[in-house]
């Protein structure tokens, strides 16, 4: 029997894994200390911990562990890399390269970046939601001064080419940072192979606690600096003041090197279980639309727009399955995903999108359980839909002047 | 979540879902609201033109849960009421009826447009009647009768 509600959401966040609580729990009682006491044992303890937790972050992505940066998260992260690099190398130069379908984290650090004087170029994507290197290499000028493009869509999976870029970048001597919250955990990430400089990630997409990330900062080839944006103790080599927080560092450690272990096997699970959903579902309904690349994606994710069928009203429909819309019904602005709309999905399918997030904790049956009540509850919108009525009387919508607002 | 159990049992159990002959007389159609803006609500009335009495009302809505329900209720409330009664009409009853959360209640404004578009469209069909029609568009879905309000 399957159990309710189920949850498909896993690119929103994730569920703590059992294990990550057992192995954070003993720091909250136990090991208390502060990791910058040097005095004594409690201390000791917990800069241990910290310690063992930077190798194990360092080993998923390949790095050393003295380039681990924790943060609050990938937001913190994020600000920090563009801010914190921009602030560093003004004098070198004033411009910053990233994407139309970065993550919110990227793009308000930018515009502020933007209202400080700093150019930024926001390049569009292809209709899956790649930009390509040749759109980089034009877009850079003498003065820029890093490159920003995601590892993996965070609505739609799509994968960028992400050693390509680094490799120009490289070759241009320009840093290159990837917010890679995504991307960590569910498929390799190597920022030796993939000439990453900097890298954002965060424990709750990868089963750990929320409140917690780190920042990769390469050491060396090139070794890159950073104004901080929070200064206090000099904690974290200066690049970020403020007592560590032991426990969810711990937790974030355990994450990760749960993840790298399991990847091989959770990345084919998760994958399967997509494929049988995102099948499933489609080779049932008419007028479905499977956003981002076909292949060029995150194993778990899957985005699908409904035509004739709105987003949020579908999800009131199955609200025993915990999905996310690109509708955006709930906004003041009434702008649907500009995610979907930079790849050139119209508004009316784009509000007509679920993003179905398929993570460890998922099983086939509760990949079944969805696929019949996604059907199920599209079919009888679609019966109770103007839209559907219309198209199925062979009207074309576009022709009709809808009174906009 | 900020859907009450009202919203909820009228999604779950759509009153009056369907349509009505647009083409006849006696029924009044309006159709508002844009497929891009994610709300597109069709509701029809069908008058007794002996009595000015709503008889019967259907609808069918592209939208959330709040929009369903809107529409819904406002065929619920039309049935029965003459059409100076249902011109009475108002968003914020629906609102309270429904206990719409704020973010929700541009749904609410959608039916009371939708009233009044299908009120509109019978009016116009029988006061100009034999004269000519709705001013036909290039599709013919609009061209036959719906009337399609501007709102917001």
């Amino acid at each position: 029997m399957v159990k309710l509600p189920i949850y498909l959401d896993n690119n929103s966040t994730t569920r703590c894994d059992p294990k990550v609580v057992e192995a954070m729990l003993p720091y909250f009682t136990e090991y208390y200390g502060n990791a910058a006491s040097r005095s004594h044992e409690f201390g000791w303890k917990a800069e241990e911990a910290v310690e063992a937790s930077r190798q194990k972050i360092a080993k998923l992505i390949n790095a050393t562990p003295s380039e681990i940066i924790f943060t609050s998260g990938a937001t913190e992260s994020n600000n920090l890399a563009l801010r914190g690099v921009a602030h560093m190398y003004k004098a070198k130069g004033n411009h910053i390269i990233t994407s139309e379908v970065e993550h919110k984290a990227i793009l308000d650090p930018c515009k502020r970046l933007e209202k400080e004087g700093f150019e930024v170029t926001v390049l569009p994507v292809d209709q899956y939601g790649r930009v390509s290197v040749e759109q980089i290499q034009d877009a850079i000028r003498d003065k820029t001064i890093l490159v920003s493009i995601m590892a993996a869509n965070n609505e739609i999976g799509t994968l960028q080419p992400i050693t390509q870029i680094g490799q120009l970048c490289k070759s241009k001597g320009i840093l290159f940072h990837s917010d890679a919250v995504q991307a960590v955990g569910k498929i390799p990430v190597d920022v030796q192979a993939m000439g990453i400089d900097l890298l954002s990630l965060t424990a709750h997409k990868i089963y750990g606690p929320k409140g917690i990330g780190a920042l990769y900062v390469r050491k060396k080839n090139p070794r890159v600096r950073l104004e901080s944006l929070i200064d206090g103790g000099g904690h974290e080599r200066g690049m970020r003041s403020g007592t560590l927080a032991v426990p969810l560092i711990v937790g974030l450690g355990e994450a990760c090197d749960i993840s790298r272990q399991l990847m091989p096997e959770e990345s084919q699970k998760t994958f399967t279980l997509r494929e049988r959903l995102r099948t499933g579902i489609m080779n049932q309904l008419s007028d479905t639309f499977l956003n981002g690349h076909p292949e060029e994606r995150l194993p778990g994710n899957t985005n699908i727009s409904f035509a004739y069928v709105e987003g949020e009203g579908l999800m009131m429909g199955i609200k025993d399955v915990a999905v996310s819309s690109g509708s955006a019904c709930t906004s003041a602005s009434l702008e649907p995903s500009y995610v979907l709309r930079a790849l050139g999905v119209g508004p009316e399918l784009a509000h007509s999108s679920l993003r179905f997030g398929v993570g460890r904790f998922n099983t086939q049956e509760d990949i079944d359980y969805t696929i019949d009540l996604v059907v199920r509850e599209v079919n009888r919108l679609r019966e109770m839909s103007p839209l559907y009525e219309m198209a199925k009387a062979g009207i074309d919508l576009k022709s009709i002047e809808w009174s906009a607002h | 979540m900020p859907y009450s159990d009202k919203i909820l049992e009228h999604y779950n159990n759509p009153r009056n879902v369907g349509s009505l002959d647009q083409n006849a007389s006696e029924v009044g159609t309006g159709l508002v609201g844009a497929p891009e803006c994610g709300d597109v609500m069709k509701l029809q009335i069908l008058v007794n033109p002996e009595t000015g009495v709503i008889e019967d009302a259907r609808f069918k809505t592209f939208g959330c849960g709040s929009a369903i329900a809107s529409s819904s209720l406002a065929t619920e409330w039309l049935k029965g009421k003459t059409i100076d009664e249902a011109m009475d009409i108002k968003n914020t009853q629906i609102v309270e009826e429904l206990a719409l959360p704020p973010v929700k209640v541009h749904c609410s404004v959608l039916a009371e447009d939708a009233i009044k578009a299908a009120i509109k469209n019978y009016q116009d069909k029988n006061v100009e009647k034999g004269s000519s029609q709705v001013a036909s568009n290039n599709s013919n879905y609009q061209s036959t009768s719906a009337e399609v309000l501007v709102v917001h």
